[in-house]
């Protein structure tokens, strides 16, 4: 008897997360075209040398960039070497895997639009933050 | 009926993506089958996660009841339900997307929105990825970062129960 219950909620359960799959399934074509027309250059081209700007660009490529995040730290480690300033590449880094501009139709019909509007929002504030305190701290010791 | 408006949305926005596939098939045909390629590689490193959060979040209607949710999750749990949520965060595998269903069944049987938000945050710290962290950026870089990361997720927590 519970058995059969079980079943049911798995069925249920996958019958909602199927009724979700149109959304996804075109968040994950926009990734497609998003990294075969976005190509790293093209990243890096977007650096302009001023510490401010560099940073609040590493938060908006990071925001709209998505996918595995050994690709945020291959890209972060070229920019680094590049010359892109440390608070750069922190808010890059940190946006990359917090805040998710392509998902956000997503995020927003699973979880309302205030959450994912709010969770975002204070992610791409908090990355700022961490890249200001966390280069702080790292000029100091080293 | 919000369910309903949101299919409906959702069909809206594949079809509009579709459109675009459509229009660079004719356009730039090499673009389109390096998108389909890229997109198809994506979609089957999803899909077990996906059967995976299915599973989970079955588990979790079955066993787990609200009230349980309520007393660990919710918006007055303290400090021992910010430590679940890290916790699963942090080891929690694949894309933020797959989790948005499993987030979505939990806030209706009590999570709070607080707590949800920390869940997301804390996917940052990616605990396979670390000495790959490490050997790009260094030790004092990976450590600082993660550490601020959790410290941010107090505070995220804080600000998102608010609203």
């Amino acid at each position: 008897m519970k058995k059969k219950n079980f079943v049911t909620t798995l069925f249920q359960t996958a019958k909602g997360v199927a009724m979700t799959l149109p959304i996804l399934i075109g968040i994950i074509l926009c990734l497609g075209l998003f990294k075969t027309f976005v190509s790293v250059e093209t990243i890096h081209k977007i650096f302009s040398g001023n510490v401010i700007f560099d940073t609040l660009i590493g938060s908006v490529v990071g925001s709209i960039t998505a996918g595995n995040p050994i690709n945020s730290y291959i890209i972060g480690e070229q920019l680094l070497a590049d010359g892109v300033s440390l608070y750069a590449i922190i808010a890059f880094l940190i946006c990359w895997v917090t805040v998710g501009i392509v998902q956000l139709p997503y995020e927003i019909s699973m979880l309302g639009k205030k959450f994912a509007f709010t969770r975002n929002f204070l992610s791409f504030i908090f990355s700022i933050l961490i890249a200001g305190i966390g280069s702080v701290i790292i000029g100091v010791i080293s | 009926m919000k369910k309903e408006r949101n299919k409906i949305s959702g069909l809206y926005f594949l079809i509009t993506v579709l459109f675009v596939y459509l229009l660079l098939f004719f356009v730039a045909p090499q673009g389109f089958y390096q998108s389909v390629k890229i997109s198809g590689r994506i979609f089957s490193s999803v899909i077990l996660i996906l059967v995976a959060v299915v599973v989970l979040t079955a588990i979790i209607n079955y066993f787990l009841n609200p009230k349980k949710i309520t007393k660990h999750l919710s918006k007055n749990a303290g400090l021992k339900g910010w430590l679940i949520a890290t916790t699963g965060g942090i080891i929690s595998h694949g894309p933020p997307y797959v989790w948005y269903s499993l987030i979505s069944e939990l806030q209706k049987k009590g999570m709070s929105k607080g707590l949800s938000a920390v869940f997301l945050y804390t996917r940052a710290i990616k605990i396979p990825l670390l000495p790959m962290m490490i050997v790009f950026f260094g030790w004092n870089l990976t450590i600082i970062l993660n550490l601020l990361i959790i410290i941010s997720s107090l505070l995220i927590w804080k600000i998102m129960n608010r609203f």
